[in-house]
Formats: C-alpha cells, structure tokens, sequence
C-alpha cells in the first residue's frame, strides 16, 4: 500500500528514484519489432541468394515488396479487401450475438449445458473445411457461404469464453446481490456483465481472428472474391510474389480488426489486470 | 435495554446453561440502540447430500435483544456460519422460525426470505468482495442503487460512511489499491449504506494480520457504540469473542450446536489494555476450556 508515512525527502534520501528500464516500458516493442522483421527478411534474403532459389516458389523479400506496391495500387484489391471485410464483420457479429447469448444461457443452465455440450463439441470436432462444399451446395458461391462460415469458425470460442466468465462469477458477489435485494436485472446489470466481461472479451478477441480466417477459407475453397479468392488466382497465374503481397494485406487486416478488439478492452474493462497487455493468441 | 421482560431475552433452552449472570450494567454508548431484535425457535438446519444427511445446526433457541453485540464462536464445523447465513436469508433453515424485530424472516409459503425482514439486515463477508471494477464510494452505495436512491445523494451517504470508517481519502480509489483491512473497511461501510438496524458478520477480520485485526476490532467497538445497531459476529478468535461482545454464543461441532452463553461484563470502551484485565484473561480460559473440551 502506498501508505508510507515517512516525509518525502527521507523517502527521496531513502529510495532513489528507479530508472525506468527497457523491460518494462511501452516502448519496448517499437524496439524489438523492428529489429525482429529485419532479422527475418535479412534470413529470407540470405536463403534465396545462396541455396539460389527459384523465385517461383521463393520470390526474395524485395520482389514482394514490388510486388505488395504493385498489389496496393490495383482497384481490384480493394474490392477484394472489401468483400472479405464484409464477410469477416458479418460472419462475426452473427457469431458474437449468437456464442455470447448461448453462453449466458449455458452458463447458467448446467442441466442444458450438459444436454447440449456433445452437439456443441461436434460442431467444433467437425472438420471445418470439409464442410465448406455443403456450405456452397446451400448457400451458393456469393458471400452467404463465407459468412457463414466465419460465423461458425469463431461462434464456439466466444460461447465457451461466455461460459466460463459467467462461471467464474464469485460466489461471495452473488450472495451480495442477494443480501441487498437486487433485482434480477439488476444483478445482470452490476455484477453478470461486468463480472463476466473480460473472459467475453477475450473470446472475441479470439473470435475476430477465427472469423478472417473462416472467411479467407470459404474464399479459397469457392467463389470469384475476396482476398482468398484473389490469392487463389495469383497461384493459377504462377505469381508467387502477388501471392505472397496478398497474403501480408490479409495479415494486416487481421492485425487492424485484432487491434481494434484489443483497444475496446482496454477501454471496456480498465480495472481489469488484462487491460495492460494484450491477449497471446 | 431496561425493561425487566428483557431479563429472558437471554434465555436459551439448547443446554442447561448458568444464566446467574444476567445483563451487566447498559454500556456507555452515545448512540441510543436503534437495532432490531432476532429471535430464534428451534432454528436448525440439515443438509441432505449423497452421503446421507448431515446435521449442520440443531434445533436451537436465541434472543438477541435490539443493540446488542453478539459473537458466535467456535470452531470450524459448529454450523456458526450456517447460522448466520441463516439470519442473513442466504440458507433456509429446515426447521424453526427467525423473527427479524417483530417479523418472520422467511415467508412460510415460499420459504423466501421477506424484503423487510431483509431491509434490516446488513452482511460483511469473510472476504471484502468488492467489485473491482467499481470505485470505493460506487461499491460503499450499491446497496442504495437497488433502493432507487438518487446518484447525489448516493455519493454523499457514501461519503459520509467512508468518514466513519477512516477511508475519505481513498474515495475515489478501485478496491485493488486498498490493503486488505481498508478494503474489509469499504464492506463495513457499504453493509452499513441502507442504514440497517442489524449487522451481520461473518468472519470480517478472518484475513486480516494480527495488528490490522486489532484495528479493526477498535474501529468495530467505536462504530457500535456510535450507532447502536445490532451486531452479530462471527469469528473462532477466543480474544477477538471476548473483546467485542456483550455475549458470547458458543457454538461446538458434531454436530452443531449452543454449548454455552456467556455474558462478558467488562465495561466499555475496551481497549488493547483491556486484554491485561484479569476479568479479560478468566473469560478467555474458562472460553478456551469449553472449547477444548468440545476437540478433546
């Protein structure tokens, strides 16, 4: 506790006042990301130049630079860029509304859980890409099949973390709301949804990343659009460089949608010991 | 606390007890009692589990009159906090009746526990459980929140309770910042938001260091004394029992039931010196005997 009651200059006198180290800071990762992806381009370089790689099957990083500035000024891009976009936010919000209300539900009734859990584990056991023809069979090659199956991809991760933040609830804090009469919705109101959030939170962070990629899948697997369809054509055209383009514009869509989860986080739940770093996935 | 009738109040009919020692002389207090009685008939509790049934609390029989300053005590097993969940509404006995200052404390029909009867009550856990994520003064006037008290005047009772309680400073503080004894402090204050007559604790300072306890139990005496509410503790702290109350309910296992009452007659206010008292020290062996007896 920071209770001490000696005066400041004997405090002053007493502890010097510690340095900030690097370990410790913010700064940190502006640091070592750089230096990190330095490395690995420097090691890519090193490994094409002398194993005397095909640029077919390994372009060198500096060809897929061109190739990404190329990419980036090309309209189909972003229409691709769009259409996954839609597909990944829809697939995900149908998702959240869906695993998180299960999840309340669930998380309450055991008797149900238990009912439901095989049903629930076989649609998560299931191979996901082996259902994405029936997905096409039902729903067509437009972006109802890849909605849904983003939807599916990342549904299951934020039921189970719905689930257990409701679970973890202390018991101590619902006696509480008993003892001083709280109504049911009030209960929800003061202790459910804040007690439970950061595990939601955590499911959908999760979630989010789950969703791009159950959208990029059901892109390669069917379809003409989106950013897995267009990687799928870079392919065929045997442009490994665009392929490679094309696949860091997903990873920076992945790390755009992934960073804005984590920054509602922050805001959402500033008491909370997570909010100082993010989730490793 | 001078009508004669109260005299039996301090009745208990579990065990033969030495009720020769009545009431001693009302304690100075500035604040008038403006507790509730509780009054107890042949409240028990049994718990039905896969291994049979297990008799948490016999049938047992306790008046507790409005301001007095109640500790159950005993060991762990002796149903003591079963019987305080049980005042508190939290567990429904299996027999008997509790009558909260004049009203029956759970509806016969439901077995609910009434809102009035509730009204009265006030609860500190073992545990402070606090809402991390609500500042001291927001988790000090949650209680209010589901009594339709406007936002001002929540904060303002909030603070006024935060003064008697020595946390004005920390108003505005997250729990997380606060020691363990200024965190169990913020529950005081937030049991005591609605202005209950009855205070009912459980444990409060089990968690605490032996010099925060001491604290606390000073800090306890001097609100009690102030707002004459009733208070019953629990806690299987023989001199932390003989310190704060009036009466002492000893509780033994196996199963659970009142060993004995006795009636601590040392003046108030009691202080860390009151511990060198030989009336002190005669109560806590003849307690710390009863008690060995019951492990024995």
């Amino acid at each position: 506790m920071a209770t001490l009651t000696s005066s400041p200059a004997v405090a002053a006198a007493a502890v010097r006042p510690r340095r900030r180290r690097l370990k410790d800071s913010p700064a940190l990762l502006w640091v070592t990301t750089p230096l990190l992806l330095l490395a690995f381009f420097g090691v890519w370089k090193l490994y094409t130049v002398l194993f005397d790689v095909s640029p077919l099957l390994l372009p060198p990083p500096e060809q897929v630079a061109r190739a990404l500035w190329d990419l980036l000024g090309q309209d189909y891009l972003y229409t691709a860029l769009y259409f996954t976009l839609y597909e990944t936010i829809v697939g995900f919000g149908l998702a959240a509304v869906v695993g998180i209300a299960l999840g309340i539900i669930l998380g309450r009734a055991r008797v149900l859980e238990r009912i439901l859990s095989p049903f629930l584990v076989a649609t998560q056991v299931v191979p996901k890409v082996a259902i994405v023809p029936l997905f096409l069979l039902w729903f067509g090659f437009g972006a109802t099949s890849k909605i849904f199956m983003a939807a599916i991809i990342a549904f299951f991760v934020m039921m189970q973390n719905t689930i257990l933040g409701i679970r973890s609830i202390d018991p101590g804090h619902r006696d509480l709301m008993r003892v001083i009469q709280a109504p049911w919705w009030k209960r929800v109101i003061s202790l459910d949804v804040p007690s439970s959030m950061p595990y939601v939170l955590t499911g959908v962070e999760l979630g989010i990343v789950f969703a791009i990629t159950g959208a990029v899948v059901g892109e390669y697997l069917g379809g003409n659009d989106g950013l897995g369809a267009l990687a799928v054509v870079m392919l065929s055209s045997l442009r490994t460089d665009l392929l490679f383009a094309t696949v860091i514009v997903m990873t920076l869509l992945g790390f755009a949608l992934y960073a804005i989860v984590a920054g509602i986080r922050r805001f959402a739940i500033p008491w909370h010991e997570s909010s100082g770093r993010t989730t490793s996935l | 606390m001078s009508a004669p009738a109260d005299r039996i109040a301090s009745e208990l009919t579990e065990l033969p007890v030495d009720r020769s020692v009545t009431m001693t002389e009302p304690n100075r207090r500035t604040g008038t009692p403006s507790g509730a009685g509780i009054d107890l008939e042949g409240v028990g509790k049994t718990y039905v589990t896969d291994a049979g049934n297990v008799l948490a609390l016999k049938p047992t029989d306790l008046k507790i009159k409005p301001g007095e300053f109640v500790v159950l005590l005993g060991p762990s097993g002796c149903g003591k906090t079963t019987l305080l969940r049980m005042l508190a509404g939290l567990i429904t006995p299996t027999e008997g009746v509790i009558t909260i200052n004049g009203r029956p404390l759970f509806n016969e029909r439901t077995e609910q526990p009434s809102r009035d009867a509730l009204g009265d009550l006030g609860f500190v856990f073992q545990q402070a459980t606090l809402m991390p994520w609500r500042s001291v003064w927001r988790n000090i006037a949650l209680p209010l929140e589901t009594r339709g008290v406007k936002k001002a005047e929540r904060r303002e009772r909030a603070e006024q309770l935060a003064a008697q309680v020595g946390l004005s400073d920390f108003l505005d503080h997250r729990p997380r910042a606060l020691s363990g004894g200024m965190q169990q402090r913020v529950a005081i204050a937030r049991a005591l938001a609605h202005e209950p007559s009855i205070l009912l604790m459980d444990e409060p300072f089990g968690a605490l260091d032996a010099m925060t306890r001491d604290n606390m139990n000073e800090m306890l005496q001097k609100l009690w004394m102030e707002t004459g509410k009733t208070v019953v503790l629990v806690t299987h702290s023989i001199s932390e029992a003989v310190f704060l109350a009036d009466r002492i309910v000893l509780l033994s296992p196996r199963p659970g039931r009142v060993q004995d009452i006795v009636d601590v007659d040392i003046a108030r206010p009691r202080t860390l010196d009151t511990a060198k008292q030989d009336r002190f020290n005669e109560l806590v062996v003849r307690l710390r005997g009863q008690l060995g007896e019951v492990s024995a």
